[in-house]
């Protein structure tokens, strides 16, 4: 344990924290921002925050270039985020974990197909998948988690394909086996209770790495059309004013690292909690 | 040796059919083609010779056997906004973006595998807290932030750099490091653990007592074994890699493919979008199949699955 700056209790309590505050002001965005996020103002655009001399406290985070308050904007800009991360990581999960339990446990033509697929897919990053979809049905958020979720399928894949591969073989599954029981009451009753704890690692930092995608596709024009309030576009937004109002590019970045970062901690402190050959050897 | 690359070879027509696949379904089935092709207001005249160039009257499967050889023979139908072939277009791209990945590469990998061993070293020492604290927020940090936080600081601010385009050494800088940072905390973090699951194998307590010097047993024993589960790391996460490529294109106005991808989207040129994508994987499995040749070349054991 000596290894990691502080240990996995306040990992956990401090990335947890840090995901149930943003998880909050997403649910009670609209209690909690001050204006409209798309309400636009042109008499009050690019007021700096309130740190800097020309800020104003009824902006307390500033404004942009149509003098929409980024406090706001940044709040309601944390629902896409969340939404996407994690519907898109709930679809990766449930296709992934299903498809690399049947190639473990059926082998044969099964396994050879769905891991043939999976190494396919290393060739197809989700980016050109995006670009291909958004040029031809434009960008929504649906299409968003579709992407994200059916590129990120593999990791769950290799993962459940080799667990479930050396948990077949072990005395209880053989066990079962022996008193009759058939695949599907295996699986859900003997192989899946123990993937349930590796599972849960590998699906919490992979909202992390979604919401960080779901970002750069935004940024890139490929997500929400303007001006619809993400922080993918607010970023992009802010990226033609890098001089007069570096303010909008980088709360915009701030506010992905912090929610980026908690979710990293909360899902290594889970490890080390959760993955007992991980618990001596850091 | 031979027999291995072969081998390798053969998974190439799998991962283009699936490409090809994924994009015929993607263009021709999720929605009328003639949308996706042309803008509204198209006349009746180009929409039919739209229809008869994709064979829209023929059944799907027949729809797709054609589609298959037109890419097959590298006919991706005129570009748009060029009004030329849309491959030449693409490969004209190919130099400068190829030129920014081994440079962005040629940094992650040095600096990373230089910091991994670094760390092991000095492992619970504050080097090792330092690089490791750096890695994990390195992963945590969207790099098209860092992009323009490095052109506000280096080109805005101190004006020792261009902000984007290309020319000169000084205009590769700010690219580079921006699409290395893509990739430089995992090989810090990799390199780490590889170095200290590699220090206690008995091959190197055998070297040492065979009285091998410090620097011969770093080198020659300790590095190729510990390298090895870098480049299988480098080999799953081109595709990253190519994501930010565009994205550091795209800030940095790189004349290179993933700009040109980006920009033929809002420009409605669906032939250049579909060569692009194609290259692009074509270009992910070779680097794949150069990652693994390297591999066995470094371990002669990985020859053998």
């Amino acid at each position: 344990m000596k290894h990691s700056m502080f240990g996995k209790k306040l990992k956990m309590r401090l990335g947890g924290g840090i995901v149930i505050a943003v998880i909050l002001m997403a649910i009670f965005a609209p209690l909690l921002a001050p204006h409209d996020p798309y309400d636009q103002d042109l008499m009050s655009r690019l007021i700096p925050p309130f740190w800097n001399a020309q800020g104003d406290w009824t902006y307390p985070l500033g404004t942009d270039n149509f003098g929409r308050d980024m406090l706001s904007r940044l709040i309601y800009g944390s629902r896409l985020s969340i939404t996407v991360g994690v519907a898109a990581a709930l679809l990766a999960c449930t296709m992934g974990t299903i498809l690399g339990m049947w190639a473990g446990y059926s082998g044969g033509y099964a396994e050879t197909a769905i891991m043939r697929l999976a190494d396919a897919q290393l060739a197809f990053p989700d980016i050109l998948l995006a670009i291909l979809i958004v040029a031809a049905v434009g960008g929504s958020a649906l299409n968003l988690i579709l992407v994200l979720g059916l590129s990120g399928w593999t990791v769950y894949a290799r993962v459940m394909y080799n667990m479930t591969r050396s948990i077949r073989e072990r005395p209880f599954v053989e066990a079962a086996v022996s008193h009759g029981a058939r695949s599907a009451y295996i699986i859900r009753q003997h192989i899946f209770p123990q993937l349930i704890p590796v599972l849960t690692v590998v699906a919490t930092l992979q909202v992390a790495q979604m919401i960080l995608q779901e970002t750069a596709l935004s940024f890139l024009g490929l997500g929400l059309p303007p001006p619809t309030a993400t922080w993918g576009n607010m970023l992009a937004e802010g990226r033609d004013r890098m001089w007069a109002a570096p303010w909008i590019s980088n709360l915009s970045g701030v506010a992905i690292i912090i929610l980026v970062w908690g979710i990293n901690m909360l899902g290594n402190g889970l490890r080390e909690h959760l993955d007992p050959n991980q618990r001596g050897r850091q | 040796m031979f027999a291995f690359i072969v081998r390798r070879l053969l998974t190439i027509p799998i991962t283009i059919l699936l490409v090809v696949f994924v994009t015929f379904i993607v263009l021709r089935v999720t929605g009328d083609p003639v949308q996706i092709y042309l803008d509204i207001n198209a006349t009746p005249e180009q929409t039919a010779l739209l229809r008869e160039r994709l064979h829209l009257d023929e059944p799907l499967i027949v729809q797709f056997g054609l589609f298959l050889w037109d890419v097959l023979r590298g006919d991706f139908g005129m570009s748009l906004q060029f009004a030329t072939p849309a491959l030449p277009v693409v490969l004209g791209r190919l130099g400068a973006t190829i030129q920014l990945v081994s440079v962005a590469l040629l940094f992650a990998f040095v600096f990373g595998v230089a910091g991994g061993i670094v760390a092991a070293l000095r492992k619970d020492r504050l080097p090792d807290f330092l690089l490791s604290a750096l890695a994990v927020a390195g992963q945590s940090m969207p790099s098209f932030w860092l992009g323009i936080l490095l052109i506000q600081t280096f080109a805005l601010d101190l004006k020792w750099l261009p902000t984007s385009g290309t020319g000169s050494w000084q205009h590769l800088i700010l690219p580079a490091v921006t699409l290395a940072t893509f990739l430089l905390p995992n090989f810090i973090l990799i390199t780490r653990t590889t170095v200290l699951e590699t220090r206690s194998e008995l091959f190197l307590t055998t070297a040492r007592s065979k009285g091998a010097s410090e620097s011969s047993i770093m080198f020659r024993h300790l590095l190729p074994n510990a390298i090895n589960p870098v480049l299988s790391f480098l080999g799953l996460q081109m595709g990253r890699l190519v994501g930010g490529s565009i994205i550091t294109e795209t800030i940095f106005a790189w004349p290179g493919i993933g700009s040109l991808m980006i920009r033929s989207i809002f420009q409605r040129d669906v032939p250049v979008v579909i060569a692009a994508v194609f290259i692009v994987s074509i270009a992910i499995v070779l680097a794949n199949l150069l990652v693994d040749i390297l591999q066995s070349l470094i371990d002669p054991r990985m020859r053998l699955d």
